[in-house]
C-alpha cells in the first residue's frame, strides 16, 4: 500500500513532540501512531464531563403470581411466595425496583434416591420419609418445597396416584410453605397423578409440575383450574415451543398469573448457555410487551449436581465439599441475572452463597464511598 | 456500532465487482459476512487499494465495534480483551472472552511469588475440546516503594510470558517498573483524576493500555476522555468494584456498556475491568467463596478482564467453565449429526455404546473414550440435540427411536455380538430396547466418566 507522503507533512504539522525511535511498524500502524501525536497536539485537557445514564422504560411486564394460600384464601400455608412483577432485568435497581427476590424451593424426592455427597449429608436421616424432609428443608430456610413423585414411575415403583397423593398431603401437614408437586416425568402416568394430587391439595394453590407438550397437558390444566393450583408450564430449550405451550394454556383459559414457565436448566459446563439466552430472551420479550411470555420462569437448578465437577471426587479438581455447592450455586446466580424467578435446589451451602449474592445485588446503590487504596495495598 | 448495520448499508461502499479474490462469490455475500465478523475488510484486495482508501476508511469506523478490541502484551502472549459490539449474547456472539489475571504484590517472599507466577504458567484445564487458561498477572505495590515494585516486576517477567498489569495509584511506582518491563506492553493501572496526565504521558511513552479509574460514572468518563485527549486510545475501565455492593457494580457495568453499544459514546468504548480480588471477609474459605460469586457476577454482566486472588482449584473451575459457557457462540448448531462412530480401531467384537447427539453430551463421552482408550463403535441417537436426562423426559430418546437406528446403520453386520451399553440415565428405556431390538441392553454409568471402569468389569463379547 502506498502511503501519501503530502498527507503526512500536513499531519505533522503543529506537532510539538514527535518520538520515533521505533519506526519498524506498518503503514496503518504508523498512520496509527501519527493521528496519535496529532491529537496530542491538540492540548490535553481534563474536562469535568457529566455521564447521562441511557435508561429504558419496557413497556411490557411480568405477571405477579401469588403461590400458596393462607387460611383467609381457603388454605393452610402460613404464608404465600410472590414471583415475577418485573419491570426491568434482574437487579437493574438503576432504572427499576423489580418487586420481589428470587425464591428457593428445596427438592424432596418420595423414595430414596442417589445423591451426591455433599448433598446426601445435609439429608442422610431424611431420605426415606418425605415429610421429614420437608421439615428439615424449611429448618434450612426453604420459601417453597418441591415434592417430587418420582415413585408413581411405572419403571421405579408403579406407585399408584392414590398412594402419592397420601405423600402429599403427609408433605402439606408436615410443613407450612407453599408447596411445588413434581411428577415422574413419564408421559403417560403423569396426568393421572398430577391430576389427583392437585384434588387433594386443593385449595393450598400449589404449583402443580409440569405441562408439557410431550403429555396431556389439558388434563393437568384443567385440574389446576378446578382445584385453584399454578400449572408449571415446561418446555426444553425451545422458545418458541414455550411460546406455544404458554398460548394453549392461556387459550384453556388460563390467566397469566396462574403459570410459571421451565424452559429448562443445563447446568454450568453442560450448556449452560443455552437456558441463560433462552432466559435472557424470554425475559425481553416480556418486557417488550409479549403476552405470552410474560409468566415468572423457573430453574431446575437441582441439574447443576448432574455435571461431572460438581459430584466427582477428584483430587485435581480440588475439596468437592466446596467445588459442588459453587457449581450449584453459580447456576443459580447465572440465571437469576438472564431472568429467573424461582431456583428448585437442593445444597443448603449453594443456596446460602446464592442469596448473599442476591442480598448484595439488592441493596440500594448510594453506599460508603469506596476505599480505592484499599485492593493494591493489601496484603 | 451504534446502529444494526444491515449488508446494504456496507454493500454501498465495497468495490462492487463481484471479482471472488475474497472468497465470496459476490460483493453483497463479503458485506453479509463482514457484519457477522467472519472476514476483515483486509481480506478484499481491492479495497486495499489506494483508490479505494477513503472507503476503506469509512467502512472500518463503520464496522468499528461499540467496545474497542485493547490487546495486552506482545508478541505471542497477547491477551485480546473487548472487541464487543452486543449487548445480548443471543443478538450475536461474545467476542473476547473475559481475560483472568492472578495477583501478586511486591511484598511476596521470592519463593511465594514464583510459585504464583508458576502457577499461571501452568494452569490448563482441558474442557470439551478447549484448553482453559489463566491470561495474565497482575503485580500490586503493597510496598508503596518504586524500587521494590521494579524489581518485582522484573522477577515476575523474566519467570512469565503471560501479560503484566501494574497496579499502582503512584505513577512513580508506576514508572519505575515501565523502565523494566514496558517493552513487553503491560497494562497500566490506573490513571485517575489526579494522575491521568503523568500516567497518560508514561502510556504514550512505553506505548502500552491503560486504565481510567473512578468510582463515579461522570468522573469515570473525564478521566477516559482526558486520556484521549492526549491521543491514548487503549484504554480499559474500571468504574470501581465496590464488591459489597454489586447492585452498584452490576449497573455501573450495564450503563458503561450501553453507553458504548447504544448510544456510541467513544469515551466509554472501552473494555471494563472487575477486580473480585478486593473482596474483603475475615475468613479466608469465606472469602474464596465470596470472591467466586462475585467473579460469576461482573462476567454474567460484562467484565473483559476480572483480576482474582484465590488460586484454588475448586473456585477456578467453575469460573473458567462459566466463561466457556458464555463465550461459545449461539449461532454454534447444539446437535451434531446422528449416526454410527468409530472411536478407535473397533473389531467385530469391540463394545457398542449409545449416546444423544446434543454436542455437549456427545464431546464428552468422545473424550471419555479417547482418553480411556477403549476401542469401540458409538451409536449417536438424534435427540434433537438434547442431552440424555432431557430427551429421556421429553421422549426424544425411546426404544423405537434405538431401534430404528440400530437398523439404519446396519449394527448387526459390524458387530457380532447383540449388545450395547445405554447411558445410566436411559435406563428406564432398557426393557423396552430389548424387547423391540432383541440386542440386550447394558445399562452403563451415570456419567461418561465411569465408562473405563464399566467396560473393564462388565463387557465381554
Ligand atoms: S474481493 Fe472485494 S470486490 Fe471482489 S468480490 Fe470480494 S468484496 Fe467484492
Amino acid at each position: 500500500m502506498k502511503f501519501d507522503l503530502t498527507k503526512l507533512d500536513e499531519l505533522l504539522k503543529g506537532a510539538e513532540e514527535l518520538e520515533l525511535e521505533n519506526v519498524d511498524m506498518s503503514v496503518g500502524e504508523l498512520e496509527l501512531a501519527l493521528s496519535a501525536m496529532v491529537s496530542a497536539a491538540k492540548r490535553a485537557e481534563y474536562r469535568d464531563l457529566s455521564f447521562e445514564a441511557l435508561l429504558m422504560d419496557f413497556p411490557g411486564r411480568v405477571a405477579e403470581v401469588e403461590l400458596g394460600a393462607t387460611k383467609a384464601n381457603g388454605g393452610t400455608r402460613k404464608n404465600v411466595v410472590r414471583v415475577g412483577g418485573e419491570k426491568t432485568l434482574p437487579f437493574y435497581n438503576f432504572e427499576a425496583q423489580n418487586p420481589y427476590r428470587p425464591v428457593i424451593a428445596y427438592d424432596v424426592f418420595d423414595m430414596k434416591v442417589h445423591l451426591a455427597g455433599p448433598v446426601r449429608k445435609h439429608f442422610e436421616e431424611v431420605l426415606e420419609d418425605p415429610a421429614e424432609w420437608a421439615k428439615l428443608c424449611v429448618k434450612y430456610g426453604a420459601d417453597l418445597v418441591t415434592v417430587h413423585l418420582i415413585s408413581t414411575d411405572p419403571t421405579l415403583k408403579d406407585t399408584s396416584a392414590r398412594e402419592a397423593a397420601k405423600t402429599v398431603e403427609d408433605v402439606l401437614q408436615a410443613v407450612k410453605v407453599p408447596i411445588i408437586i413434581g411428577g415422574s416425568g413419564n408421559p403417560e402416568k403423569d396426568p393421572e397423578v398430577l391430576e389427583k394430587a392437585a384434588e387433594v391439595a386443593e385449595g393450598e394453590r400449589c404449583v402443580i409440575s409440569s405441562a408439557s407438550l410431550n403429555l396431556d397437558y389439558k388434563r393437568v390444566a384443567r385440574a389446576c383450574m378446578k382445584h385453584g393450583h399454578v400449572v408449571l408450564s415446561w418446555t426444553q430449550l425451545d422458545i418458541n415451543d414455550q411460546r406455544t405451550l404458554n398460548k394453549h394454556l392461556l387459550g384453556l383459559g388460563m390467566k397469566k398469573e396462574d403459570l410459571i414457565m421451565d424452559p429448562t436448566t443445563a447446568a454450568l459446563g453442560y450448556g449452560l448457555e443455552y437456558s441463560f439466552s433462552i432466559m435472557e430472551r424470554i425475559r425481553l420479550a416480556a418486557l417488550k410487551g409479549d403476552g405470552d411470555l410474560q409468566m415468572p420462569v423457573s430453574s431446575g437448578t437441582t441439574n447443576a449436581w448432574g455435571a461431572r465437577e460438581a459430584w466427582m471426587d477428584a483430587r485435581e479438581w480440588g475439596d468437592r465439599e466446596k467445588r459442588g455447592p459453587l457449581w450449584e450455586a453459580v447456576t443459580a446466580l447465572t440465571l437469576c441475572l438472564a431472568g429467573s424467578d424461582l431456583f428448585m435446589m437442593m445444597s443448603p451451602t449453594a443456596v446460602g452463597l446464592f442469596k448473599d449474592t442476591v442480598e448484595s445485588l439488592s441493596r440500594p446503590r448510594e453506599v460508603e464511598p469506596l476505599d480505592i487504596g484499599n485492593w493494591i495495598s493489601m496484603r | 456500532m451504534a446502529k444494526k448495520l444491515g449488508p446494504l448499508d456496507i454493500y454501498r461502499y465495497l468495490p462492487k465487482t463481484n471479482c471472488r479474490e475474497c472468497g465470496e462469490k459476490t460483493c453483497m455475500a463479503f458485506a453479509s459476512q463482514l457484519i457477522e465478523r467472519d472476514v476483515k475488510l483486509e481480506d478484499c484486495p481491492q479495497l486495499m487499494k489506494p483508490d479505494f482508501a477513503e472507503k476503506f476508511h469509512h467502512l472500518k469506523e463503520m464496522l468499528a465495534p461499540g467496545v474497542k478490541e485493547v490487546t495486552i502484551g506482545t508478541g505471542d502472549a497477547i491477551v485480546k480483551i473487548g472487541g464487543e459490539e452486543v449487548i445480548f449474547r443471543h443478538e450475536l456472539k461474545y467476542f473476547n472472552q473475559t481475560a483472568l489475571a492472578l495477583g501478586v504484590h511486591d511484598e511476596l517472599e521470592a519463593d511465594a511469588l514464583l510459585k504464583r507466577v508458576r502457577y499461571v504458567n501452568d494452569f490448563k484445564f482441558k474442557r470439551i475440546g478447549e484448553e482453559l487458561t489463566l491470561d495474565l498477572i497482575a503485580i500490586r505495590s503493597v510496598s508503596g516503594d518504586p524500587e521494590r515494585f521494579a524489581q518485582c516486576a522484573s522477577k515476575v517477567s523474566a519467570e512469565t510470558g503471560k501479560p503484566l498489569v501494574l497496579c499502582s495509584y503512584d505513577p512513580k511506582v508506576l514508572e519505575a517498573a515501565l523502565k523494566v518491563v514496558g517493552g513487553k506492553r503491560p497494562l497500566i493501572y490506573a490513571a485517575t483524576k489526579d494522575t491521568w496526565k503523568e500516567v497518560g504521558k508514561l502510556a504514550r511513552k512505553y506505548r502500552c493500555p491503560v486504565v481510567a479509574f473512578a468510582d463515579d460514572m461522570s468522573e469515570l468518563k473525564s478521566v477516559a476522555s482526558a486520556l484521549r485527549s492526549m491521543g491514548i486510545e487503549d484504554i480499559v475501565l474500571d468504574p470501581g468494584s465496590n464488591v459489597k455492593n454489586l447492585s452498584s457494580v452490576l449497573g455501573k457495568f450495564v450503563l458503561a456498556r450501553r453507553a458504548a453499544i447504544l448510544k456510541d459514546d467513544k469515551d466509554l468504548g472501552f473494555p471494563l475491568l472487575g477486580i473480585p480480588a478486593a473482596t474483603s471477609a475475615e475468613n479466608g474459605l469465606e472469602k474464596t467463596l465470596k470472591e467466586v460469586m462475585i467473579a460469576a457476577t461482573m462476567m454474567d454482566k460484562y467484565a473483559d478482564l476480572l483480576v482474582l486472588h484465590t488460586q484454588e482449584i475448586w473456585a477456578l473451575l467453575p469460573l473458567i467453565t462459566l466463561r466457556q459457557n458464555l463465550y461459545t457462540d449461539p449461532r454454534k448448531p447444539v446437535a451434531v449429526d446422528p449416526g454410527l462412530r468409530s472411536i478407535g480401531k473397533p473389531t467385530k467384537s469391540s463394545p457398542v455404546l449409545l449416546t444423544t447427539n446434543f454436542a455437549l453430551t456427545y464431546y464428552t463421552v468422545v473424550s471419555d473414550l479417547e482418553s480411556a482408550g477403549i476401542a469401540c463403535y458409538l451409536l449417536v441417537i438424534d435427540t434433537d440435540g438434547l442431552g440424555v436426562q432431557a430427551s429421556i423426559a421429553g421422549g426424544q430418546l425411546d426404544a423405537s427411536k434405538v431401534k430404528d437406528a440400530i437398523k439404519r446403520v446396519r449394527l448387526g453386520e459390524k458387530v457380532k455380538h447383540r449388545k450395547i451399553v445405554i447411558p445410566g440415565y436411559s435406563a428406564r428405556i432398557s426393557g423396552d430396547l430389548e424387547l423391540q431390538s432383541g440386542w440386550k441392553a447394558l445399562v452403563g454409568p451415570m456419567d461418561s466418566s465411569g465408562i473405563k471402569e464399566f467396560i473393564e468389569k462388565k463387557w465381554s463379547s
